[in-house]
């Protein structure tokens, strides 16, 4: 990639908010991010940002580094250039666990429960309130919002279906009471029914008024339930607008997003 | 052997069992949770009789000395931690085996700076100082089933703060997969920091329980520290529970061995260590 191309696209990256005249809070914002992974140069100058309460579709195919982007702004990875952002706050390269405090939480690809601790201890273990104090998100909540894992509480997390250990994950994020719940991958490998099922506890997370960012293949389900939609394609962003735009651009989904 | 003989040798073993229990318990924990093997730890013990005798000097009260000592090795180990160990957990186990063989010989040159290395006795607190009658010329003292006692209560303390507290929790979910307890807000480092001084504290009082009944003496933390490891391998490295079961194997085995088989003594541990490992090479318990 030359500079010039890069440029252009930070260009449209920055202007996007601006024009918006979005006055709710920043949560998370990444600047020029330039992530490697040993010598291989995954993204490329890339711009991100999320306010309170906004649903965001992260999409792109895959190795086009939308893993890498969040895993870059949860602090897991350093950037070579670049910074990023929480809550107006510099949190380049981490600590993870002061991001997440800033109330963050993720969901990540492959799940991530632990087996070794039981469901009721993998919810337990996380519950802590929110910035401002909030507990909206407590254990009964969960229990309400995924019957399922009710009846599973004394079984070890390695015990579950995939689907409910998808549920756990994200009931376990929710126990942390977030302002901003990051999924990549939710409905990644599980049957149709428990993927409906995801997407409506998504739509419930974010109808609770907790911003999202949400990684899917699915594009048709993820413009569905977004506001906004960002296009990943080599590690840089070819695309941040209305996911309505994305839903009515055939041609858009077959250049960055068809298989 | 007749009964009360055998019983004498039972309580010895549950109590050499459970001692070696506490020092242990804090080896499989850091090697578990953290990945480290720390040669050092042996030293904590050393550390702890050594302490317990000189607060003892100072103080003329064992249990005394004991209530200042675990807090003061608590410290120790979370400033060790923060000084040397935290530094470790990204580099390979040579690199680990060098640092805490040095900090072996590093204790072992200051204890002899610091009180020279001379062979103390602590004297047992005197309301220990009983022995109970057990048949017209034996008798079992009190002090070995007080050690008894305290060891098994902080090994319900442990089982307790590991399956029952959310400080447990994070412990067990910080040894499958560290990098998803960080993102759910949990400073992990502080988590480590305070399993790694719990070790400590824990080997320093089996040190300082101990300092009475063994004396104290140069070079007192690398025989525990070999039969440790051996405990943490028989029952699979980072079980607590394995741990407790193995310390009380090789309690009886040792205890036994000497009685019944004294040409063997020095074998036994290694027999059964090789005997459990063939049947089960991941140890007793799995890592959990």
């Amino acid at each position: 990639m030359n500079d010039m191309s890069m440029l252009k696209v930070n260009e449209v990256a920055l202007a996007a908010p601006a024009a918006a005249a979005d006055t709710r809070e920043m949560l998370l914002e990444a600047i020029g991010l330039h992530t490697y992974y040993g010598s291989s140069h995954i993204l490329h100058g890339v711009n991100f940002n999320i306010r309170k309460g906004e649903a965001l579709g992260l999409m792109g195919r895959n190795g086009m580094g939308k893993t890498t982007l969040i895993r870059t702004m949860l602090g897991f990875l350093t950037p070579k250039a670049g910074g990023v952002l929480v809550r107006g706050q510099r949190m380049t390269g981490g600590p993870t666990h002061k991001i997440a405090r800033l109330g963050i939480a993720y969901v990540p690809e492959g799940r991530g429960i632990f087996p070794n601790l039981t469901v009721k201890e993998n919810l337990i273990m996380a519950a802590r309130a929110g910035v401002e104090g909030q507990r909206e998100w407590t254990f009964e909540r969960v229990m309400a919002t995924f019957p399922r894992l009710s009846e599973r509480l004394t079984n070890g997390g390695g015990q579950l279906s995939g689907g409910e250990q998808q549920m756990l994950t994200i009931g376990r994020a929710l126990m942390t009471n977030p302002d901003l719940l990051i999924l990549d991958e939710a409905t990644e490998g599980l049957a149709p029914l428990i993927v409906r099922e995801i997407w409506r506890v998504i739509r419930e997370i974010r109808d609770s008024g907790i911003a999202t960012v949400v990684v899917d293949k699915n594009h048709a389900a993820v413009t569905a339930v977004t506001d906004r939609s960002m296009i990943l394609v080599k590690g840089q962003v070819v695309f941040d607008g209305p996911s309505e735009e994305v839903r009515n651009n055939p041609e858009l989904i077959q250049k960055h997003l068809g298989v | 052997m007749d009964f009360v003989s055998f019983l004498i040798q039972v309580l010895n073993s549950l109590q050499y069992g459970l001692l070696l229990f506490l020092v242990a318990s804090g080896l499989t924990l850091v090697f578990g949770i953290m990945g480290i093997i720390n040669l050092a730890h042996g030293s904590f013990y050393m550390i702890g009789a050594y302490l317990a005798f000189a607060l003892t000097s100072m103080t003329g009260n064992l249990m005394l000395s004991i209530a200042l000592g675990v807090p003061l090795a608590f410290a120790f180990g979370a400033l060790l931690e923060w000084l040397l160990f935290s530094h470790l957990y990204k580099r390979d186990h040579l690199e680990q085996v060098l640092l805490t063989y040095g900090l072996i010989l590093i204790f072992e040159e200051l204890r002899s700076l610091a009180v020279g290395d001379d062979v103390h006795g602590v004297a047992i607190p005197a309301i220990f100082s009983a022995s109970i009658p057990l048949s017209d010329n034996l008798s079992y003292p009190v002090y070995r089933l007080v050690i008894s006692v305290v060891c098994l209560a902080l090994a319900g303390g442990l089982y307790y703060l590991i399956q029952r507290t959310r400080l447990g929790m994070m412990i067990r979910a910080g040894s499958h997969d560290r990098d998803m307890v960080k993102a759910l807000g949990i400073d992990i480092n502080v988590l480590y920091r305070t399993v790694f001084a719990l070790g400590v504290a824990l080997a320093a009082l089996a040190g300082m329980l101990a300092a009475p009944i063994s004396s104290v003496y140069p070079g007192m933390g690398s025989s525990v520290l070999i039969i440790s490891f051996v405990i943490v391998v028989i029952g699979g490295v980072g079980s607590v529970w394995g741990a407790l079961v193995a310390a009380l194997l090789i309690g009886f085995a040792d205890t036994f061995g000497k009685v019944l088989l004294p040409d063997l003594a020095g074998l036994m541990v290694y027999l059964v260590m090789a005997v459990v490992l063939l049947w089960r090479p991941e140890g007793i318990f799995r890592k959990g």
